[in-house]
């Protein structure tokens, strides 16, 4: 009985076309038949390219967009379309749009999250500022409860809207790319934050995002979208290694690398280049120089090579019979550019 | 940086604004080309019978003359407040959506039609007598509701919406024009005296119809305080918390087009209190909570038209200045100077 109600879905979608209905003529439809569920607890990043048709499909699951066919269920109460307020009760909404109104205190927006159950006058009761109190704590702003929102940075005020999403009180917690606006340190945490928030309230989130490294860690299941192609779904993992996501983003300037989880920029190639030495300061050196162009093997390269001192912390290059140690990165980057610029004059 | 205020000091700003509108009333009363002693004043409201003129002068005009300022500043901040949320522009007022234009359209063929159509305007001039100009605005400003209020309907978008307010505007002002300029010097003039705006035409009959319908939009509009609040976070995270946009695009409207345009009908246009007082109440309350706001703008707009309304009736004169020229000339100062003191109309609508 336990298991049966944890391994609930919270979110399901039936036979759901999604797109655009035309005034004249046929629908523009994105994308049908789709078939998906969130689970409680469980954290679902969808990941596709521009256009793909992410965002139509969150507004269609929040009800803002009405589907071309099929239906949503949370937690089998369909999502009809136009009926908000118990809408609101069932799913809340977090967008990647920032607030253009500044003098509101932190409390007063957190508070908005309980307007779905507050009388007609929108009095709070002593349940409503305890899940108030609640949420801000979740997300760590308890002391910013009297702050106005525009003295917050961005990173502090997507925590806000995600505190306002918990005080909705709602199965499921929709994003729409949350962590657009943000620096690295902010978007680990906010994917750390819904995380944790996911397993220890049980609640499903579903948000959508552009990143993928992000996404490939912290995600417990990938919903994949490319154009004109079902959706894939899958754990992380599970997806790399079946080489969606490589088909996925496939493009002729970059790979998807599985082996590290990373994209390669595809530089143009001029020569090859033989670096000794491995390591770190191997790893970085490949870096280098495949962006100025190099090729880089192991294999032994005649009168172009440079030799690592992972000691003493310097590059010998020796190339054109000439030899130079460099004791930085930018050094080495300038001699082999000489040595470019002196081996095209003397062609 | 500025920081929220404490509850106790925004209900003492409250009481304080209160004490004033009832100093300003008084005040209101006492003040006019005729002195009347402040004792006499209070007896006369009493009840008592001091002197007939002077009985006359407190009951049967100056009275009904503040209630109309009270009315006025009340009505047309509420208003403003309203359009400024819904279409989050803070140049947003009671007019943009040309009600007040529909209301000078009705009273400009009211008065300078009958250049076109001598017998119809003519004899409905005659016959609704001291009536005519408000049955004509209210005509107006009735049509041009109608035009926006389906528009409002059909179109789910409240920038299209304001655009198309504003056109209309524009399309009423050249039709009034264009009846300008084939009037007489005589019609030209009463329109002109109309456009000026006045308090103190209203009598206690006509109190008697604006009164009921300008509370009955101030209570609408205390119904909407708790959506209103949502929708300053935008329209998505509003339909997010479970706001119908719609329903409370289409409720703005109707209040806005109800209480603007009763107002309008009865005074003339005033202009510049509907925009300017919610910026004072922003700047003072420091905060753009409807729940703080709306008993905010009511109080602040009454005192500031009991202010003009004494300031238009210049002492040891006969006549008054124009309402409309007066609410601008003095109020403008006073919203330039609270706008560089506190810097936060930005911070409402950045």
């Amino acid at each position: 009985m336990e298991t049966k109600k944890y391994f609930k879905d919270i979110l399901t979608t039936k036979q759901l076309s999604i797109g655009y209905k035309e005034s004249k003529g046929p629908d523009f439809c994105l994308l049908s038949d789709i078939n998906l569920t969130i689970r409680r607890g469980e954290l679902v990043c969808l990941l596709g390219p521009n256009g793909s048709g992410k965002s139509t499909l969150m507004r269609t699951i929040a009800g803002l967009q009405a589907p071309l066919s099929g239906y949503t269920l949370v937690e089998d109460i369909p999502i009809k379309e136009r009926n908000f307020k118990e809408i609101a009760r069932l799913l809340s909404i977090v967008l990647t749009e920032r607030l253009s109104v500044g003098n509101l205190s932190v409390y007063h927006i957190v508070a908005l999250g309980r307007h779905p159950y507050t009388s007609f006058m929108g009095r709070l009761s002593d349940k409503d500022t305890q899940i108030i109190k609640w949420a801000l704590e979740q997300v760590g702003l308890t002391g910013f409860a009297n702050k106005f929102i525009n003295q917050l940075s961005d990173g502090e005020r997507q925590r806000v809207m995600i505190a306002k999403a918990l005080a909705q009180d709602t199965p499921l917690i929709m994003l729409d790319e949350p962590t657009a606006h943000l620096d690295l340190p902010n978007r680990v945490e906010i994917m750390r934050l819904l995380r944790r928030l996911a397993k220890e309230t049980d609640k499903a989130i579903l948000l959508s995002t552009h990143e993928l490294d992000l996404a490939l860690q912290a995600a417990d299941r990938i919903w994949l979208m490319s154009k004109n192609q079902a959706v894939k779904v899958g754990v992380p993992e599970d997806l790399v290694l079946s080489g969606s996501i490589e088909a996925t983003f496939e493009n002729n300037t970059f790979n998807f690398d599985r082996k590290s989880g990373n994209f390669i920029m595809h530089y143009q190639k001029k020569a090859a280049i033989q670096v000794v030495g491995n390591d770190v300061m191997g790893f970085w050196t490949n870096r280098a120089l495949s962006r100025e162009g190099y090729q880089v093997t192991c294999e032994e390269v005649d009168d172009c090579k440079i030799i690592l001192d992972e000691v003493n912390h310097s590059w010998k290059l020796v190339m054109n019979g000439n030899q130079k140690i460099c004791t930085r990165m930018e050094d080495l980057i300038l001699e082999l550019r000489k040595c470019e610029m002196h081996r095209i004059i003397n062609r | 940086m500025l920081s929220r205020l404490k509850n106790n000091t925004k209900i003492l700003l409250f009481s304080l604004l209160f004490l004033c509108i009832l100093l300003f009333l008084v005040l209101d009363l006492i003040w006019g080309s005729v002195n009347i002693p402040i004792e006499k004043v209070f007896a006369i409201l009493m009840g008592e019978d001091v002197k007939t003129s002077w009985n006359y002068i407190i009951l049967n005009f100056r009275l009904p003359k503040a209630m109309t300022a009270i009315l006025v500043g009340a009505g047309l901040s509420v208003t403003g407040l309203l359009m400024q949320t819904l279409f989050r522009n803070p140049l947003a007022g009671p007019y943009v959506l040309g009600i007040s234009s529909g209301a000078s359209l009705g009273v400009a063929l009211m008065v300078m039609a009958s250049v076109l159509l001598p017998g119809v305007f003519g004899l409905v001039y005659v016959s609704l007598g001291s009536w005519a100009l408000v049955v004509a605005a209210i005509v107006g400003a009735s049509v041009i509701f109608l035009i926006i209020g389906m528009a409002s309907i059909r179109i789910s978008d409240s920038v299209s919406l304001l655009i198309i307010g504003i056109m209309f505007g524009s399309i009423t002002g050249a039709v009034v024009s264009i009846l300008q300029f084939f009037s007489t010097p005589e019609q030209l003039q009463s329109f002109i005296v109309w456009t000026f705006g006045s308090l103190s035409g209203v009598t206690w009959i006509e109190m008697r119809v604006m009164a009921p319908i300008v509370l009955s939009g101030l209570v609408m509009a205390m119904l909407l305080i708790k959506s209103l609040d949502a929708l300053l976070l935008g329209e998505n995270y509003a339909r997010g918390v479970g706001v119908s946009v719609n329903r409370i695009r289409v409720g703005v409207i109707i209040c806005t087009a109800l209480v603007a345009g009763t107002l309008t009908a009865f005074t003339g246009p005033v202009a510049f209190i509907g925009v300017a007082v919610p910026h004072i109440a922003r700047s003072v309350f420091r905060t753009a909570s409807h729940k703080v706001l709306l008993p905010a703008v009511i109080l602040i707009g009454a005192v500031l038209m009991l202010c003009c309304d004494m300031i238009s009736q210049l002492p040891g004169n006969q006549s008054t200045l124009p309402i409309n020229s007066v609410t601008a000339l003095f109020g403008g100062p006073v919203v330039i100077w609270v706008i560089i003191r506190s810097r936060n109309v930005k911070a409402s609508f950045a």
